[in-house]
């Protein structure tokens, strides 16, 4: 490797390494665990989990029909619907907040109709925020899904058509396996987005613990009354995204080109 | 059950045109150069690309008729597709590919992979029935994936150059096999080749595709000797001798001998591009030609400025000479020849 690449690559790792040793520096590892196990604490971290996880379930649900569409749907207007729907992943997250409220909340344009004839708000509530992380975090999964299905060998579809099986038994038997590892590297790239999401949560579900208060505003909002809890809370979620990443490395990011291939 | 198909269809620089039949128990070759339009045939039979006008009749019932708005899905057609490279699923192993297209009609789990079992049986690939297809060779994977088409008990099979995506040491053993196989499946069977000497170890009759069109149909010796174009003269009217070879000689069975160059043992096929024959009239003369054989003219095919002359003898032989040569030596059916050939322009493949 050519010096000068070495030593760009060296501040490169420095550059992503420091921001953490700084916050190990200042953590207050006496009161560590007092701050763990805190109500702030453990409320925001279970809400964090169930509302990314779920924010992730419905990327799911959705995101792969969307993507099956996008690859191998040939319709006008194909690539302003695909910008359309990966759109968020650019916006800055605060828009995409004010902008659901436009639309879903109590006088938006479709939430005012969820109100008068099922009762139903999503601002403010653990559902809004569950809303707020899948609109920013599903384009990840779509994006990944998407690539892989261009990738996968059409000819894997249509043998399994003249071998007897329905479009639909083909999809669950022969398309979803084959794109498994993307289909869970960019349900992984889904949940961290949606773990981390600040900006439209606050937006459009507000920041009350125990229904909307998820890690990221509580450690957002620590830090302007105890920066200890806000460092110990900050760790904790680095620890879990950097465990996860860890785990899932090379036994999914690695094999996503091969789900592509056809044994010869 | 009979195969009577008219298709027509443009595809990207593809024009389709073409009419095809296969009887009962007929094995029939599409041969054709790259791009001719033999694999979109069977894509459109499969139903794996609809055809734009036309009509495709499977034993009587239409499967794919535009005019009258019939198209029958792929899953519901009593066919068997073998694709080029075989396409198994690497998710799957050797067992539930083959046991595949039972399950997806709906034939229960167990019953499905006694039946895939005794597939993996008859091709020999019993102990291979865990593995995974990537661990498999070409020769295996083709049985595998023929397995898997025939398993579901289709009434016509198409195989799209079943031997194109193996070596040539594995070529003939596998063609082989294929043939074998092919002969106990009773159904029609439909394969596309670029290759004559495919088309002759596997067909009894051959499609010529060109550029969409039918060039010519027929046996391959009757498009050797009258070929209808320049194409199918060159690349599909090319004479094939089998036999054994000892020595460097090729005996067939009929007992004539041919002199060949390269190193073969055993069942070989000696193919003789028409254009590399000489003919003389009267007594051979001395040349440095190691073959020569005796006949008469039996046909003489003029197309453009050549003249392909058949020739029945000791081996029967189709030869390319120009219309001025054989005006020059007055040839004509009846007359006494000699056909020679040197030995380095034959070319030989084991069959």
């Amino acid at each position: 490797m050519p010096f000068p690449a070495l030593v760009l690559a060296g501040i490169t790792v420095a550059f992503f390494a420091l921001p953490l040793v700084g916050l190990l520096w200042r953590a207050p590892w006496s009161n560590a665990w007092a701050y763990l196990t805190d109500d702030t604490a453990l409320t925001a971290l279970r809400l964090s989990l169930v509302t990314s996880l779920c924010a992730t379930a419905l990327s799911i649900v959705f995101g792969v029909p969307l993507a099956w569409l996008l690859a191998r749907v040939s319709f006008p207007g194909r690539g302003a619907v695909r910008a359309l729907c990966l759109l968020s992943m650019v916006l800055p997250p605060v828009v995409g907040g004010v902008a659901l409220f436009f639309a879903l909340g109590r006088r938006g344009i479709v939430g005012q109709y969820l109100d008068e004839w099922f009762g139903i708000t999503l601002p403010f509530t653990t559902a809004g925020v569950v809303v707020a992380q899948t609109f920013v975090s599903m384009p990840f999964l779509v994006i990944t899904v998407e690539a892989a299905l261009r990738l996968l060998d059409p000819r894997l579809e249509e043998a399994s058509r003249t071998l007897g099986a329905s479009r639909w038994y083909t999809f669950r038997r022969v398309t979803l396996p084959a794109i498994r590892p993307a289909l869970v590297a960019g349900a992984v790239l889904a949940w961290a987005r949606a773990l981390g999401e600040f900006g439209a949560t606050i937006t459009f579900a507000g920041n009350f613990p125990g229904t909307t208060q998820t890690m990221p505003l509580a450690v957002y909002l620590s830090l302007e009354t105890n920066p200890e809890e806000a460092i110990v809370l900050a760790l904790v979620m680095i620890a879990i995204s950097f465990g996860v990443l860890l785990g899932l490395r090379d036994r999914w990011f690695g094999s996503v080109d091969r789900s592509a291939q056809v044994a010869a | 059950m009979t195969l009577a198909a008219r298709i027509e269809l443009r595809l990207g620089t593809l024009d389709l045109q073409i009419e095809l039949t296969v009887e009962p128990g007929e094995i029939v070759a599409l041969l054709g150069p790259n791009g001719a339009g033999k694999s979109t045939v069977l894509r459109c039979l499969a139903g794996l690309e609809p055809i734009d006008d036309g009509r495709i009749l499977l034993g009587g019932t239409a499967i794919d008729d535009p005019a009258a708005n019939v198209f029958v899905e792929p899953e519901q057609r009593p066919i068997g597709f073998v694709f080029q490279d075989y396409v198994l699923f690497a998710h799957l192993s050797v067992l539930e590919n083959v046991a595949y297209g039972l399950r997806a009609r709906g034939v229960a789990k167990g019953e499905a992979r006694e039946r895939a079992g005794q597939w993996l049986e008859r091709m020999n690939l019993t102990e291979y029935s865990s593995e995974r297809p990537d661990s498999l060779s070409g020769g295996q994977a083709q049985r595998v994936a023929l397995a898997r088409a025939l398993a579901t008990n289709p009434r016509l099979l198409l195989l799209d150059e079943p031997l194109a995506a193996l070596d040539v040491g594995t070529r003939a053993i596998v063609r082989r096999d294929l043939r074998r196989h092919l002969e106990t499946f009773e159904g029609m069977r439909l394969i596309v080749t670029h290759d004559p000497v495919d088309a002759h170890a596997l067909a009894d009759r051959v499609v010529v595709l060109e550029a969409g069109r039918v060039a010519q149909a027929g046996t391959l010796a009757e498009v050797t000797a009258h070929p209808r174009t320049r194409y199918v003269a060159d690349l599909v009217g090319v004479n094939l001798v089998a036999g054994e070879v000892v020595d460097g000689v090729l005996t067939t069975a009929s007992g004539a001998r041919v002199v060949i160059a390269d190193a073969a043992d055993g069942p070989t096929l000696a193919s003789i591009r028409p254009h590399s024959v000489l003919v003389a009239r009267g007594e051979a003369s001395a040349s440095s030609a190691r073959n020569t054989w005796a006949g008469s003219i039996v046909d003489v095919d003029r197309l453009g400025e050549r003249v392909r002359v058949v020739i029945d003898g000791e081996l029967p032989l189709t030869a390319e000479i120009t219309a001025a040569a054989l005006d020059e030596l007055r040839l004509g059916v009846g007359d006494r020849v000699h056909a020679s050939v040197k030995a380095t322009d034959i070319e030989v493949a084991p069959s």
